[in-house]
């Protein structure tokens, strides 16, 4: 039986399509996908994101424990600071992407993907070592996305984030603040999975759904509503977000898959690490391309990518870009697909479509507006 | 077309018959389950189809659905303003949004398919 979060009525009762994703009972759209789409693109949108995992690491050695388990660089972050990373495995392979939320050299947080959450806990505590707890708060915490350009406005004029109003101005992208609320912390940061201006709200489970209506209730003159996962992931697609299951997954090397920008092999040793180092001597066996369709057609994850009539690679991601309209695919290729390849297609189911390699991102973010 | 006096099939295409050929589409509840249909292709007029033949591709945001013939015959008309225009079968299912017309071999194939209330009560069923 698929679980709900504390959002879940809401969403019913304003006429959200659920669906069951990783376990979750979500609203996969509301209006409409392009719509919702278009409200984030130009105004505002909040997202029910409480599937998501929260792994909280605390103790002496937290930051060390965090460094050995991912592959970005948690030791230089700031109190107050994210970053964005992956979890590998011995073999270099994904097992997540996630964000780490440093509190203090004491108390970090990992936020996961709901289908990963139990996977990367088992994985952390067996791994664990030094003065370090591992503690899953998936359960007890709710969380609460609104991205879009009147992201800003809306949560500054809100009865909830008022009282932090000075700090909130300040806050720059991809940093956090904590505040206090009827006696529970409050976790706001300057982040999003959309590619617009944006924030997430993590707290307490019991207070989500009430904390939801307010804000929600406080930016409808903004244009706020509820996105649906639909639009999730179209909003995600367009900016070249990688997304679990799709560019990533434990196939797949961070290398391959274009992220390598987090991956610091200097930092010290990390699970995977070694192999990482090899991969990069002997260049990655693939990589991620951005594809538009040259003629009608919807390319869809599974796809086979073809250049010159040889199989080079499959569609990872694909969809109609509400925002660009047309076509697009993010596609992993055989690293001998040439920079400037031409004469590549895309077979769905059976019609092979001839496609062109675009630059990525396919939209540029304005997440630092 | 008259939903009332259409057939209906379990797959939510509907069919609605004047002098032998049959219009298809989709129903209201099918647009609603795609979401944004934003690409639609279709056979080429006078392919000879079979009942249940995959006559057409519906591409929505977010998923893939495919059209099959509710009857055997020759196809006659394809609704080119849907392949420009695929918004059209959201607005209007029922009406502009139709898909294919078909000259039918054999008109006894539509007794097999749902009425205009059994269709109802199957979607009440579908619900449950």
């Amino acid at each position: 039986m698929a679980q709900k979060t504390p959002i879940y009525d809401s969403h019913v009762e304003l006429g959200g399509r659920i669906v069951d994703f990783a376990g979750f009972m979500m609203p996969v759209s509301f209006e409409g996908i392009v719509a919702e789409h278009e409200r984030v693109r130009q105004k505002v949108g909040f997202f029910d994101v409480s599937h998501m995992g929260e792994i909280e690491i605390t103790g002496s050695e937290a930051v060390q424990f965090a460094d050995r388990a991912v592959s970005n660089n948690v030791g230089k972050l700031q109190p107050g600071q994210i970053c964005y990373t992956v979890c590998c495995n011995e073999q270099g392979k994904i097992l997540d992407d996630l964000l780490v939320y440093k509190f203090s050299d004491e108390r970090i947080l990992f936020v996961v993907n709901a289908v990963n959450a139990d996977k990367i806990f088992n994985h952390l505590t067996e791994i664990r070592e030094g003065d370090v707890e591992v503690t899953n708060l998936s359960e007890s915490t709710g969380q609460i996305a609104i991205q879009g350009p009147a992201s800003r406005e809306l949560i500054l004029n809100s009865d909830f984030c008022g009282p932090v109003c000075d700090r909130l101005k300040e806050l720059e992208y991809y940093r956090f603040i904590t505040f206090e609320y009827q006696g529970e912390e409050i976790l706001l940061s300057r982040t999003g999975y959309t590619g617009e201006l944006g924030y997430e709200i993590y707290l307490p489970s019991g207070m989500t759904l009430d904390i939801w209506k307010r804000l929600l209730e406080d930016g409808a003159g903004l244009g706020a509503a509820p996105i649906g996962l639909g639009a999730r992931d179209t909003l995600r697609f367009e900016p070249c977000y990688c997304l679990y299951g799709h560019e990533l997954s434990e196939e797949t090397s961070p290398l391959e898959a274009g992220l390598s920008w987090v991956v610091k092999l200097k930092k010290g040793d990390f699970v995977g690490r070694d192999v990482l180092v090899r991969e990069k001597e002997e260049k990655p066996a693939r990589k991620l391309i951005g594809l538009e369709l040259k003629e009608r057609g919807i390319p869809r994850q599974g796809c086979a990518v073809l250049h010159e009539g040889e199989e080079v690679g499959t569609v990872t991601s694909g969809t109609f870009s509400p925002t660009l309209g047309k076509p697009l695919a993010m596609a992993l290729v055989k690293r001998s697909v040439p920079k400037d390849a031409t004469g590549l297609a895309i077979d769905i189911r059976g019609r092979v479509v001839p496609a062109e390699k675009v630059k990525m991102p396919f939209y540029e973010s304005h997440v630092n507006d | 077309m008259v939903p009332e006096e259409s057939k209906f099939t379990k797959d939510h295409e509907w069919v609605f018959v004047e002098d032998e050929i049959a219009t298809i589409g989709i129903s209201d509840y099918a647009t609603g389950e795609l979401g944004d249909i934003v690409y639609v292709e279709l056979p080429e007029v006078d392919t000879e189809v079979q009942q249940l033949d995959p006559i057409g591709t519906i591409e929505a945001v977010k998923t893939v659905a495919e059209l099959f013939s509710p009857v055997s015959g020759t196809i006659v008309e394809i609704n080119d303003a849907i392949m420009e225009d695929p918004e059209t079968v959201n607005s209007s299912p029922f009406g502009d949004g139709w898909f294919i017309k078909i000259r039918m071999d054999d008109p006894g194939e539509l007794d097999a398919l749902f009425s205009y209330t059994e269709y109802q009560e199957f979607l009440g069923e579908q619900a449950e």
